[in-house]
């Protein structure tokens, strides 16, 4: 139970950390934000929104830089925004990034050979279920095919057969 | 009772997994810099501005790119790690002042003491973009040809100053 408490306590010291990050510099970011220029150009704007929907903030990592006012993800979307303006094309951004923080920047993470297990990983998964479901059919139609019975038990059932309509139906009293 | 034994056997699989998870520093993303060249740049240098520092100055000899700044909480538990580093004179440091106001940062080294052979002035960032900087303090080891070869996102500890960048720049400099 400590230990629970103790790893909760963890989390939430991150995360609080996380807002430290912003919170702690309240100089510093009001002076971003005020200076952030943001262009009258909405075509602009629109690019700069979906590159940042596509790149994680490293400071809170389960927010893109759209999502979050960490410091460095509104650096990072002004970057966007130069770089856009200089005639930089989404995928040469994006590399960009990638050359500076590394794959992990990426919301959707290339498929290489050390993701391959990431991206396959839930089908093979699927496919094992499969498998494994095949298999308990099969190991219950021998169970089946193997049940012996008596000419008296297939007799009742031959007669219950033919007497399906439910007012016919007796139930025997001693079932064994 | 057999029939519990496999799911028993992937849970305490899964239990190993999430164990394993919780023992790894998420904020650690490897950097995509080590053994590529340091990227290049020319800025002021702290409380000098006419003076400018760039990286190729320091060509054939080791040495660390501190991040710092005086808003960074992180930064005060390393630094008298990095005053005793430089008393050593082992290695050769130089400070990146990260987003900061240049009068905080002066009263920052005077205060605590100025472990820099200098530092430079990057109060807009953007150096720290091309380092790939996101978790301030962050330390770089340079080698000689100007190749970052370490990186360590977080404060320094005296751990991994004697287990890790000490035996590597002992390395580098042989």
């Amino acid at each position: 139970m400590r230990k629970i408490i103790y790893i909760a306590l963890m989390v939430y010291a991150w995360q609080m950390n996380c807002f430290a990050q912003t919170a702690n510099t309240p100089s510093l970011s009001a002076k971003t934000l005020s200076a952030q220029p943001l262009s009258d150009n909405p075509a602009l704007e629109t690019q700069v929104n979906t590159i940042s929907n596509e790149l994680r903030c490293l400071v809170c990592q389960n927010q893109t830089i759209a999502d979050s006012n960490a410091d460095l993800a509104i650096d990072l979307k002004n970057q966007i925004r130069l770089l856009l303006t200089q005639g930089r094309t989404q995928a040469e951004i994006l590399d960009y990034m990638v050359q500076r923080y590394g794959d992990f920047v990426l919301y959707k993470p290339p498929l290489k050979a050390s993701t391959w297990f990431l991206w396959l990983g839930p089908f093979i998964i699927l496919l094992l279920a499969f498998f494994f479901l095949w298999w308990q059919i099969q190991a219950r139609k021998k169970l089946i095919n193997a049940q012996q019975f008596s000419a008296v038990d297939l007799a009742r059932a031959q007669a219950l057969l033919n007497n399906s309509a439910p007012n016919n139906l007796v139930r025997p009293k001693d079932q064994p | 009772m057999k029939r519990f034994l496999i799911p028993l056997a992937i849970f305490v699989l899964l239990l190993g997994f999430l164990g394993l998870g919780l023992q790894l520093n998420p904020r650690e993303v490897p950097s995509p810099l080590i053994d590529k060249p340091a990227p290049n740049f020319t800025l002021g240098v702290l409380g000098n501005q006419a003076s400018s520092f760039t990286p190729t100055q320091m060509r054939g000899q080791v040495w660390l790119l501190n991040v710092w700044a005086s808003w960074c909480v992180a930064c005060r538990e390393e630094h008298d790690l990095l005053m005793a580093l430089s008393e050593q004179k082992l290695v050769p440091m130089i400070g990146l002042d990260y987003k900061d106001k240049v009068a905080d940062a002066e009263i920052w080294l005077k205060e605590r003491g100025n472990p820099y052979v200098l530092s430079i002035s990057d109060s807009k960032g953007q150096v720290g973009i091309d380092y790939g900087v996101y978790g301030v303090p962050e330390t770089f080891v340079i080698d000689r040809d100007g190749v970052i070869r370490y990186k360590q996102i977080g404060p320094l500890t005296p751990q991994i100053l004697q287990e890790k960048i000490l035996p590597l720049i002992q390395k580098l400099n042989a």
